[in-house]
């Protein structure tokens, strides 16, 4: 008996080492794992990122480009009056960066169909690189250069009457470029989909991102459209997001339409990520 | 080294199922150098994407440098470099700042990374190309290059997929010279597929004949062409009433498979065709019959092809 409990304690003691040997090392797996996401992540983007920062008609028409935004389109809302008093930019800024944001990572597919077709995205497939981290980092590239052009936008309307809350904007266009990260994934999935096939692509895409624009009240405010078009813009994912960076732009932080908007924003990030992912290993390049 | 059990590969398409792969098997030892000949559509790049992870598996197992390719396909990835089909590097991308990221994605240190790319430069003559943007470079430059991205790791196996397709006849004795001498200073494992016969004839040491997603032979090229399409013995006899004999003491000889008779013109093919000729003029000239001219035909690659499945793999790859 006596023999028996001891084989028993033995053998309890051997699980319960094991099993924590186990827990550790998955646990330093598991940080070796974010360690390499990061680093995953910081090798792609600075790869994407090399030839926009060589080419300075990219930059220059990239700095132009807010700025054509701002003396073209901000004469026409002399008329309009702002939210509470306030300058109409206040409202319109903010849907502005959301347009970009959008349009660009919905689009950027198109850059991923050359590299699938040419061979230098499987090049990178067949390295132990993470592949989320692939494709964290190239939808950074497209965000960083829209970052800067938010920044320009918000910087040249103050003197035309935005008012700053630098916070409130910044967590603003934080919320963004992790809605980027998720539709620039989706944008990924689909070039991959599409086989190839660029104009595909483009059809779907754009047949996507332009009624979700028009949908999300990006230009013009959905509370004077008729009700059937206002209960659609309900069920407009960009609408949560674009209320949540007017309410922002406003200095307003501890609102539902914050709340509403940041949870779009993640799911966004998640979903687009693991289709983007799933579509990757799917794929027979 | 490569290790593959019943691979399978089904592809899903509007006509139906698909079986590009159906049931290989195949062991390779380390530094061996195979090459995977077929036609297009054979299933070798088939194959060598399953074995680089790069395409899951529809059924059986596969394990690369003792690496599961579906249980650890990252300890897979770490221990190969693989050149597709396609090209590898991007267009707008500068040659130097492609093999730093490749070496970096490959977890290399960003200093070891700049050596070892200045190294390859060196080895596959690219240097003085380090700062062109990749679209600048020649098919053979492109190519190259290749090679050094898959080469930036210092892996012991690499996969060659279609290597030297699509350049011109120097550009690839040039990319083999390279491939040979850098495999010479490392002693990698190589696996590479390819429908160029006179490639897997000079270049392997062993082929893998592939066809309809199958192997159908597995041997050196000198053991292929001995054993499955053998030397012809072509033999012109002085008079045109003499050859029906002539063929018949053909058929006679040793190891003898098949004769043809063509006017005055009699050919066998036997296994060695150099030691069995002299034999071959004795008998005839015993039996009173004048040879005039003989020579003896070695096989080719697309004998073999040919033999194993009654089709000529250069009409079959055109």
């Amino acid at each position: 008996m006596v023999s028996l409990s001891n084989h028993e304690v033995g053998y309890a003691n051997l699980g319960t080492t094991s099993s924590f040997d186990r827990l550790r090392t998955r646990s330093t797996d598991s940080q070796d794992q974010n360690m390499s996401f990061l680093s995953d992540t910081a090798i792609s983007f600075r790869r994407e990122i090399g030839p926009t920062l060589r080419s300075w008609y990219y930059i220059i028409f990239g700095l132009v480009q807010p700025l054509l935004y701002l003396a073209l389109f901000v004469p026409l809302l002399g008329a309009i009056p702002g939210p509470e008093g306030t300058s109409p930019l206040q409202w319109f800024v903010p849907g502005m960066v959301v347009m970009l944001v959008l349009f660009t990572t919905v689009s950027c597919g198109w850059a991923l169909t050359e590299e699938l077709m040419s061979g230098s995205f499987e090049r990178f497939l067949a390295t132990p690189m993470s592949r989320p981290a692939i494709m964290v980092g190239r939808a950074l590239k497209e965000l960083a250069p829209l970052l800067v052009q938010a920044l320009i936008l918000i910087v040249v309307a103050t003197p035309f009457g935005l008012v700053l809350h630098p916070l409130h904007m910044l967590l603003g266009l934080a919320m963004l470029m992790l809605f980027g990260v998720g539709v620039a994934s989706l944008s990924y999935a689909l070039a991959i989909a599409s086989k190839h096939d660029g104009s595909l692509f483009y059809l779907v895409s754009h047949s996507v991102a332009l009624p979700m624009m028009l949908l999300g009240g990006v230009l013009l405010p959905m509370t004077n459209a008729p009700a059937w078009l206002y209960i659609a813009s309900r069920f407009n994912p960009l609408t949560y997001l674009v209320e949540a960076e007017r309410a922002l732009f406003m200095g307003e932080i501890f609102v539902m339409p914050v709340l509403y908007g940041a949870l779009v924003a993640v799911v966004v990030a998640v979903a687009g990520l693991a289709v983007g992912v799933s579509q990757v290993r799917k794929a027979s390049l | 080294m490569i290790h593959a059990r019943d691979l399978t590969r089904t592809f899903k398409t509007k006509a139906g199922p698909v079986e590009a792969v159906r049931g290989l098997s195949l062991d390779v030892a380390e530094g061996e150098l195979v090459a995977f000949l077929g036609p297009n559509g054979a299933g070798k790049s088939t194959s060598v994407r399953m074995l680089t992870t790069l395409l899951p598996l529809t059924s059986g197992s596969a394990s690369v440098s003792g690496h599961d390719v579906v249980a650890d396909p990252a300890g897979v990835r770490r221990q190969i470099g693989y050149v597709g089909q396609g090209t590898g590097s991007g267009p707008y991308h500068r040659v130097r700042d492609e093999l730093v990221t490749q070496g970096k994605a490959q977890r290399m240190t960003a200093s070891a990374a700049r050596k070892r790319a200045d190294d390859l430069l060196g080895m596959l003559e690219l240097d003085g190309l380090a700062d062109r943007p990749c679209a600048s470079l020649s098919g053979g430059q492109k190519r190259r290059l290749d090679v050094a991205l898959g080469l930036m790791h210092t892996p012991p196996i690499l996969f060659l997929d279609e290597p030297s397709t699509g350049l011109d006849p120097h550009s690839r004795a040039n990319l083999w010279d390279h491939i040979t001498s850098l495999r010479k200073a490392s002693g990698m494992t190589i696996f590479l597929t390819t429908h160029y016969l006179d490639e897997a004839d000079t270049m392997a040491e062993r082929v893998m004949v592939m066809d309809n997603g199958i192997m159908i032979a597995d041997d050196t090229p000198a053991r292929l062409k001995a054993d499955l399409a053998g030397d012809t013995i072509h033999v012109s006899v002085l008079c045109e009433d003499q050859s029906g004999n002539a063929a018949e003491i053909a058929q006679n000889l040793p190891d003898a498979r098949e004769t043809r008779v063509d006017g005055r013109d009699v050919a066998v093919t036997l296994r060695d065709g150099e030691a069995v000729l002299p034999e071959f003029i004795r008998r005839l000239h015993q039996s009173g019959i004048e040879a005039i001219s003989a020579r003896v035909v070695r096989p080719t690659l697309d004998d073999v092809f040919l033999g194993l499945t009654g089709r000529s793999l250069r009409e079959a790859a055109a």
